[in-house]
């Protein structure tokens, strides 16, 4: 299926990346001829099969609960980009009661 | 032995010199600057190198020398100089991953790969130019502007490991480190004409290397020779509580492969002098008719195809052939999924690089552009600003193939198949086959900006993606050349089974000798 | 009305879930943060096992089936105190499903239950601060990283005050399992509720819509009435609840939609794959099932049949696991329950409200209070004796019969003495020895008083009274 133009919009709204009407338009060219090389996989049969989630064997290991340092050198402030009073600061929202709506 | 030849020593013959005191580390690391100057490694000409610090080598090298006077191991890499692709955290030197995001950023922490090097005395000379974020096969596609191939400076290195490739090729260290997600260090290793590994998945730890797709991810090694890159495998490779995908089996010691007999059990005293470099490994026999009696290599039809370059293929008949001449079985085997391996490879890859690439968000670390738009405009100014096309572009792919409503369509239905393909690879090794041998890239290297379409730069992969999926370990060796550029064979072998790969890879060098190169 | 509710509970580990920093409240701002809970490139998780431990003794306390094979996953979105753009969770592999509570008893007398859905493990976020600085978000991400368990109910809650009853139990059975603070204040319990109506009688559920943002459990209960009536009115006229997200404004006692436009929610859940599978051996779930420590319910049971107290008090005991084992102990070892309950209910609860001390911590350990009930039980004080005592054991810490001795507070039997004394006390208050003598028998309390403030409160009042008694006879 051929990704729209709005689609395009959708998607790098949800990724956060600006992207302006030009680029919009070749994006929604690239993106539709690239996944049309995948629809060759809607034809493998691919029932009782088990989708890969993570490779190796075993379980996840555990770590034992206990304080470690932090293994940083150097300060937050040495890499960020604005702080104030031990704080990371960014602009404020325009909203800002639901984490997930910004 | 003076630092003379240096760019013709291996690792390994450096670290013995260092340790035995008839090498001094600041000579060998002035003899990398040098080399490094002539050839050219600046963004003026190969763009090689993306940042180093002779002065802080050089303190290094210092460090070393009062470790020299009062430890009795130096270590495996002594006075070894390496660089290190710029996807993996260094201390000292900055990590910017090839972005315009990270730009100037430098990592408060080390990635394990890099402490067990330095523990090993290596010297971190310089951090390697690659695609952005690891995502090309080229090198082109890095905000510091493209690398450029010893061999043939019109040409691409490969990539994404182009720099560190390209700078065991001209001859600046004698192993580098690189990173894989599909093909990242073996592809830019046949273009140069060296040797690349990537690891079993789990071999080797990934803290402190910037994720591009963490199911694929794997630190490899780029060696001059197939004994630099098993020595640097050696140091590298083992468990490491802080990556909870890395893998807890025992670490053979990899230079023994080239006496072609099975593992030693590393408990044995004698190996372990072997393994903490006391003792040096012994000259394997030249190659003859009993190297690899008993191994059987499987050649798969889908590797094969009738459209492939016929030079490269006649390559791969001829390193076959010296197979055989050692006492190995070739046999004809089928790998029947492994064509679907691009398409899979790109929806996966992309799907967790627009989940690993959200944290570049401007708030805590690198580039922030700040927008009258409040917050929404800092990110997307941000991001857009700070991430190349091709990133943006798979960032977008993998956000519409995770996205509500193409879940199952894309990413559930290509991890299937992505089964599919590992069973393919299990069954092939049930049945006898020791090591696969494929070319590792279709053509050797091609021109700078030759390739314009994404998907045709994709098919750069399409025999050394299946590895990442499958998650078993692959090297490409140097088995000649194509119109004066050379060209890589690739040895495959089962889940941890690096060993046998190494065997049969020091056999084929062996073998080949100088023709390798021609 | 019916309601499920969505129920984030930290868990009470010493670090974070993925990394070694400490999860402890009330740091400065980013103290306790590293390349992992900042997500700084190339740092990775590794599970606490504490917070395996802890989640499972919830899941398996809440009644559910832990599966031995559960998955993390990573739900995808962008806000600036979620530092790697995901918040690393469960998704349709969770710790544990299938679960239910008892929060009391239904019209016809059976069991009122409510289906645990499922519990799953999963990281909170840091904290954004909107109103420190003008213009700005602060952001503090030592909350980052800290272990949750998130508990969803099924929709099994048919009103506010049942949606109060569920949260106070399920908060009760997480403080007997010792498994997290559950305090609102500290964010270490928060609340979200899915709401729809229903006309009596139909099977089919209508549109939910869910609110947050309510600080406390009454807040939980008027948040629900408050849309409850709202879905009601746009049912009445004819109109139709849209699905959404409500905010509840405590000031104003209102719920109001949040800005988000419905279909933003996309998560992009997928496996994490920087983690593999949380494996448990069957063999360790029957074990931490079979050590989990005594629920609510069955304490409640057990403390009434032993020690034959009304259901009333059994509840005003068990509220709190400190306080009911404080009471036990107490209780076996003076052998009184209904004392035991008199003074655990009364001075003790007194002592530490007035003082603000943890029982777990207050001085006048059990065996201390079982010495001085049984001082009181065979007559060596007297009642009112022994609340002195009480006093002085909580301001010095000493044994009860030491205070009881030196303060010379030992109940007097003796005859003579207790003679000598109601003699004293005719003589001084002769109007009301007169009239009592007369035959006014009501003033014989009000002479026992004076006899017992005589004695200090030393003479025994059942030799008193009988003495007084024999004296008008």
């Amino acid at each position: 299926m051929p990704v729209t133009r709005e689609d395009v919009l959708h998607i790098a709204q949800l990724a956060r990346l600006g992207v302006d009407a030009e680029r919009a338009e070749s994006l929604t060219r690239e993106l539709s001829s690239i996944l049309a090389h995948m629809e060759v996989l809607s034809q493998v049969d691919t029932a009782g099969v088990a989708p890969t989630a993570g490779v190796g064997t075993g379980g996840t290991p555990l770590r034992p609960d206990v304080g470690v340092p932090s293994g940083m050198s150097g300060t937050l402030e040495s890499f960020a980009p604005a702080m104030r009073d031990g704080f990371f600061i960014v602009p404020r929202l325009a909203t800002h009661e639901d984490p997930a709506e910004s | 032995m003076s630092p003379d030849n240096y760019s013709q020593l291996r690792a390994a013959e450096i670290a013995a010199g260092v340790r035995a005191g008839q090498l001094s580390p600041d000579a060998i690391v002035k003899a990398s600057f040098d080399r490094a100057c002539d050839i050219g490694a600046g963004p003026d000409n190969l763009n090689l190198v993306l940042a180093a610090d002779d002065v802080a080598s050089l303190a290094e090298c210092e460090e070393l020398d009062k470790r020299r006077d009062t430890a009795a191991d130096l270590g495996l890499l002594a006075g070894v100089p390496v660089v290190i692709k710029d996807n993996i955290a260094s201390l000292g030197l900055p990590t910017t991953c090839g972005s315009k995001i990270l730009e100037g950023y430098v990592s408060p922490f080390e990635a394990t790969v890099v402490t067990r090097l330095r523990r090993h005395g290596a010297l971190v000379v310089a951090k390697t130019n690659m695609d952005e974020f690891a995502m090309g096969s080229s090198t082109e596609n890095s905000a510091f502007g493209p690398a450029r191939n010893p061999h043939d400076v019109r040409c691409v290195p490969g990539g994404s490991s182009g720099g560190s490739a390209a700078a065991v090729a001209a001859g600046i260290t004698p192993i580098a480190l690189g990173s894989e997600t599909g093909g990242s260090v073996r592809q830019p290793a046949a273009f140069c004409g060296i040797v690349g590994v990537k690891p079993t998945y789990g071999r080797v730890s990934r803290y402190g290397l910037v994720a591009f797709a963490s199911s694929l991810d794997q630190i490899g090694v780029l060696g001059r020779t197939v004994d630099d890159a098993a020595l640097g495998l050696e140091v590298i490779a083992g468990y490491d509580h802080l990556d909870s995908t890395s893998s807890d089996a025992d670490v053979p010691i990899y230079r023994m492969a080239a006496l072609g007999a099975p593992p030693v059990a590393a408990s044995s005293a004698d190996t372990e002098m072997v393994r903490i470099g006391r003792t040096a490994v012994p000259l394997p026999p030249p190659p003859h008719a009993k190297t690899l009696e008993g191994i059987v290599i499987g050649k798969p039809a889908e590797y094969f195809p009738d459209s492939l370059d016929a030079s490269v293929r006649d390559l791969c008949e001829r390193s076959l052939d010296r197979f055989r001449a050692m006492g190995a079985t070739v046999r004809d085997i089928s790998l029947a999924r492994s064509p679907l391996a691009i398409p899979v490879y790109y929806i996966i890859a992309p799907a967790e690089a627009s989940s690993n690439l959200a944290r570049f968000d401007g708030v805590r670390y690198g580039l922030r552009v700040d927008s009258p738009l409040g917050l929404k405009g800092m990110y997307e100014q941000t991001r857009s600003r700070g991430f190349g096309p091709e990133v943006t572009r798979r960032i977008l792919l993998g956000t519409y193939v995770l996205s509500a409503g193409y879940y199952d369509a894309y990413y559930r239905k290509a991890q299937a198949v992505r089964s599919l393909i590992a069973d393919d690879f299990r069954t092939v090794f049930g049945s006898g086959i020791n090591a696969i041998f494929t070319p590792t890239t279709p053509t050797p290297a091609f021109h700078i900006g030759a390739i314009s379409d994404p998907y045709e730069m994709y098919l750069n992969d399409i025999f050394t993606v299946t590895a990442n999926l499958a998650g078993v370990p692959a090297i490409s060796v140097p088995i000649g050349r194509v119109r004066r550029l050379p060209v890589g064979g690739q040895i495959i072998t089962a889940h941890f089974d690096e060993y046998t790969m190494f065997r049969v890879a020091y056999a084929l060098e062996a073998a080949l000798g100088e023709d390798a190169h021609r | 009305m019916v309601v499920g509710l969505e129920v984030h509970v930290q868990l009470k580990t010493r670090t974070k879930a993925f990394c070694g920093c400490s999860a402890d409240f009330g740091a400065p701002p980013n103290v306790n943060t590293c390349p992992v809970c900042l997500a700084l490139p190339g740092a990775l998780p590794v599970l606490n096992e504490h917070a395996v431990v802890l989640a499972t003794r919830a899941a398996l306390g809440l009644g559910c089936t832990v599966n031995e094979s559960s998955v993390f996953a990573r739900k995808n979105y962008f806000y600036p105190d979620l530092p790697k753009g995901y918040q690393i969770s469960q998704f349709d592999q969770p710790l544990a499903t299938g679960g239910s509570i008892t929060i009391g008893a239904g019209e016809n007398g059976s069991d009122l239950r409510i289906g645990i859905t499922r519990v799953h493990v999963e990281e909170d976020a840091g904290k954004s601060i909107h109103d420190r600085y003008a213009g700005a978000t602060a952001i503090d991400l030592n909350r980052s990283g800290v272990p949750l368990i998130e508990i969803v109910s099924e929709p099994d809650i048919r009103s506010a005050a049942g949606a109060h009853l569920y949260l106070r139990t399920l908060r009760q059975i997480l403080q007997y399992l010792d498994v997290s603070d559950v305090s609102m204040e500290e964010g270490s319990l928060r609340v979200d509720a899915n709401i729809s109506v229903r006309p009596t009688g139909q099977a089919k559920l209508g549109t939910k819509t869910e609110v947050k943002n309510m600080n406390s459990f009454s807040a939980v209960e008027r948040a629900l009435e408050s849309e409850f009536a709202r879905q009601c009115a746009l049912v009445d006229s004819g109109g139709r609840v849209e699905q959404q997200t409500l905010l509840w404004d405590g000031e104003r006692e209102v719920v109001r939609p949040s800005r988000t436009k419905e279909g933003s929610h996309d998560y992009r859940y997928f496996p994490e794959p920087d983690l593999k599978p949380l494996l448990l051996d069957a063999k360790w779930i029957q074990r931490a099932r079979e050590e989990l420590p005594e629920l609510p319910d069955a304490r409640r049971k057990r403390l009434g049949e032993d020690f034959g107290l009304p259901p009333a008090e059994i509840v005003q005991l068990t509220a709190l696991p400190a306080l009911a084992e404080y009471f036990e102990a107490v209780a076996r070892a003076s052998g009184d329950g209904k004392a035991a309950y008199n003074w655990v209910m009364g001075e003790v609860s007194a002592v530490l409200r007035g003082s603000g001390v943890d029982i777990t911590s207050f001085r006048v350990r059990p065996a201390d209070l079982a010495q001085l009930l049984n001082l009181v039980r065979d007559g060596t004080i007297s009642h009112t004796a022994a609340k002195r005592v009480f006093a002085r054991m909580v301001e010095t810490g000493k044994p009860a019969p030491q205070i009881a001795a030196d303060e010379g507070l030992l109940q007097v039997g003796d005859e003579a003495a207790i003679a000598r004394w109601v003699d004293e006390v005719l003589v001084e208050h002769p109007e009301e020895a007169t009239r009592y003598l007369g035959g006014e028998r009501k003033l014989q309390g009000v002479l026992v008083g004076f006899v017992m403030k005589k004695s200090n409160g030393r003479a025994d009042p059942k030799r008193v009274n009988q003495l007084l008694a024999s004296r008008a006879g």
